[in-house]
């Protein structure tokens, strides 16, 4: 019973050994019982298998140094035409016609409203469908057969191509399957809470009844107040109050009827850039505050924010399963044989022990959220948005779309404008994969 | 916390205040003391032929023995014997497991231990379960004691604080803890832990406790300690004990039980079993012919 020798030489050597005894036929029982099954030959060299390793090594490092290089010129390139337009004005002002102060600076809130409403929503609803797909299975059959379908749908779901979702959305959001349209074929919402409407005139004059000791002819601009989006147009008499649009805000004035004819402005697009929404002509117009709310959504941020929810609601439940498996089942018995209701189990013990995990999970989650262009663009279309949104219901851009914008057009002066955008959306992103490693690394230390 | 009205019920049987504490008495041989006291034969649990099975496999078939009070009663049995399933049918542990079922009678005093009704909370409150490996949570030492009393308690602080005290005292864990109460209870060696363990089940005020191999993963320091704290603990509680060594049952118990597949051979006081059993397989068993 010789010891089993481990290298290639001594198995070379013992080559002619064998064929001068043919083993196990002319043995007697007792030697076959005494013999090992560990045939010297049989034994591999070892050298082989030591170069398989090293090579498997070099492919490893070869792949590997591969994905970072591509990684390395991709930045590169991005960061040679990006630095030099990245200025205030790319992050604060308005993405205008002219490149010079063109900036992302809606984009960027539209980015922040969407995400952080989307992560709001998904969050709880996520984290709360894990828990109970993880912590309250069902006993009986019929339960664990649903649950077991569950769980294969969000599977499947976190496979779905994401503008797949962004065409649900259109229609499970924006238009809410049309079940809210109005019958007279008016485009306006059914519900509509938190606005006012007004009708909107301009006036060319110098009107010394209005505006004493100003005598220079000038555009005024007059809003009346109407009951309603659909209400019949208002038609300005002599004696009626009217809003008057000055820079700071609406002021109340009396009106003097004029001929109608007369007041039409020569200028089409003198009034579009001076009238109080900017974007409206003269005609009806809405003024919403805050709180504004409407049925069917449109394509609002809430739409926005409820497509992307769909988006990364599945990978939210599948981390959040994940780092509810991974706490270890002694502790729930622990916490369970103390006599805490599951409930108190999922609070006191398991939470409290996943949430590293599922933080990082969801942050991930999110900032896949925040680069997600291909929703956006269908529910939110290219739209040409000046403004950051101000409320849930207001139309809004996002910043990838207004990259994609940029890159699309033939100048190249947007073209670097775009690269500033993209260093500005990595920077977000960077710095949230950052505080989510951050975040991992400080619960941990503390739980252990 | 719907237990929080009825403190009175919780509340420890030893008085709360450590300057009240009992000394530590050097462990009595504990067959004196049921020829001191023969007369406390009061069963705690009642088991009439429980059969268990984890879906089509049975695992205990037609059980019936009682648990007497304030004693403590060994399980022993090769592994698989079905002795840590009952355990855990004792405090209904076994409702983790979807698969599992039992029939027959189970009785703590006159709940029903099987019945669906049965509040699982209170039970677990009054039948307190010590795990094989020590699992405290991941918080710290006053957090791990503390948990069980908050749970079921409505405390002020200080009460609170009188009582992890109290716990970790009688777990004998105290003298090497109290100056870190609010470290992490997993920096404490594995002994340490499972005195922790053993502190937080009793914590909460139980009547009976249940050990499941409580000093397998231990050094036989810490399992010298864990004995002795059982032997300090019989006086209070009813002690189930699981465990696959022979010279712990021996040491430690006043009863044993001796499983083998699924079954009971043989139930009797200790002293009888080690000494002159009753069937061959349990001779052979304790004396290491298989198992």
């Amino acid at each position: 019973m010789s010891a089993p020798k481990n290298t290639s030489k001594k198995a070379t050597d013992s080559e002619p050994v064998r064929n001068t005894e043919p083993r196990s036929q002319n043995l007697s029982e007792a030697a076959k019982q005494s013999q090992t099954p560990f045939d010297k030959d049989k034994i591999l060299t070892t050298d082989t298998r030591i170069a398989k390793d090293l090579w498997f090594r070099r492919i490893c490092v070869a792949t590997a140094s591969a994905s970072v290089l591509i990684l390395a010129f991709l930045l590169v390139s991005i960061l040679t035409t990006g630095i030099p337009s990245l200025s205030w004005t790319l992050l604060t002002s308005s993405p205008e016609p002219d490149p010079v102060n063109a900036g992302l600076w809606p984009a960027l809130m539209g980015t922040l409203w969407v995400c952080s409403l989307c992560a709001l929503i998904t969050l709880p609803l996520g984290i709360g469908t894990a828990i109970l797909i993880e912590e309250f299975k069902p006993r009986n059959v019929i339960g664990r057969k649903i649950f077991h379908l569950i769980q294969l749908n969000i599977t499947n779901l976190a496979g779905v191509p994401s503008v797949v979702y962004g065409i649900l959305g259109l229609t499970a959001f924006v238009s809410m399957f049309s079940l809210f349209e109005n019958n007279d074929g008016n485009m306006g919402p059914r519900v509509e809470i938190g606005a006012i409407h007004y009708d909107q005139f301009s006036n060319l004059a110098s009107d010394p009844f209005l505006d004493t000791g100003n005598t220079d002819v000038r555009e005024r601009f007059f809003l009346f107040p109407v009951a309603s989006r659909n209400a019949a147009p208002v038609v300005p008499e002599t004696g009626m109050l009217a809003y008057e649009n000055r820079e700071s805000g609406l002021v109340q004035v009396p009106i003097i009827a004029i001929d109608p004819f007369s007041q039409q402005p020569s200028n089409d697009s003198d009034i579009l850039s001076r009238t109080i929404d900017q974007t409206s002509a003269p005609g009806r117009i809405s003024k919403k505050n805050w709180y504004y709310f409407r049925i069917p959504f449109g394509r609002g941020v809430i739409a926005g924010a409820l497509t992307l929810m769909l988006v990364i609601l599945p990978v939210i439940i599948i981390s959040t399963q994940e780092a509810l498996r991974a706490v270890p089942g002694t502790l729930r018995a622990a916490a369970l044989g103390l006599g805490s209701t599951p409930w108190q189990v999922v609070w006191n013990v398991t939470l409290p022990s996943a949430v590293p995990g599922i933080m990082t999970g969801s942050i991930l989650a999110i900032s896949r959220s925040i680069g997600e262009t291909a929703p956006i663009l269908i529910i939110a279309g290219i739209v040409y948005i000046r403004s950051a949104p101000q409320h849930l219901m207001d139309d809004y851009t996002v910043m990838p779309l207004q990259i994609y914008n940029w890159i699309s057009r033939p100048q190249e002066e947007f073209h670097h404008i775009a690269a500033g955008g993209i260093l500005v959306l990595l920077a977000i992103l960077l710095t949230f994969n950052a505080v989510a490693v951050f975040i991992r690394h400080r619960m941990q230390s503390k739980l252990n | 916390m719907s237990n929080a009205v009825t403190t009175p019920r919780c509340t420890p049987r030893q008085p709360l205040r450590p300057t009240q504490e009992p000394q530590t008495s050097p462990p009595t041989s504990k067959m004196q003391a049921d020829k001191a006291n023969p007369s406390i034969t009061n069963n705690a649990i009642v088991m009439n032929n429980l059969s268990s099975w984890y879906g089509n496999h049975q695992a205990l078939n037609s059980i019936s023995l009682n648990v007497q009070e304030n004693k403590v009663t060994a399980f022993i049995g090769p592994s698989g014997c079905g002795k840590s399933t009952l355990l855990r049918w004792i405090n209904r542990m076994n409702d983790t497991i979807q698969t599992a079922r039992a029939t027959g009678n189970l009785h703590l005093r006159n709940l029903d231990l099987l019945a669906s009704s049965t509040d699982l909370v209170d039970l677990r409150r009054r039948v307190g379960i010590v795990f094989q490996k020590p699992n405290p949570f991941p918080k710290s030492i006053f957090e791990n004691v503390a948990f069980g009393p908050r749970l079921h308690m409505k405390l002020k602080r200080s009460e609170l604080m009188d009582i992890v005290e109290w716990s970790l005292r009688k777990a004998a864990v105290w003298d090497e803890v109290k100056d870190r109460l609010h470290a992490p209870a997993l920096g404490l060696s594995g002994g340490q832990q499972q005195r922790l363990c053993i502190a937080r089940t009793i914590a909460v005020g139980p009547e009976v406790l249940l050990m499941d191999e409580p000093c397998s993963a231990l050094d036989p320091g810490s399992t010298l300690a864990i004995e002795e704290l059982m032997n300090e603990l019989r006086h209070q509680y009813t002690i189930v004990i699981v465990t696959h060594n022979m010279q712990q049952a021996s040491r430690c118990s006043d009863e044993t039980a001796f499983f083998f597949e699924g079954q009971l051979v043989e139930m009797n006081d200790t002293q009888s079993i080690f000494t002159n059993p009753t069937s061959k397989r349990t001779e052979d068993y304790i004396s290491g012919r298989f198992g």
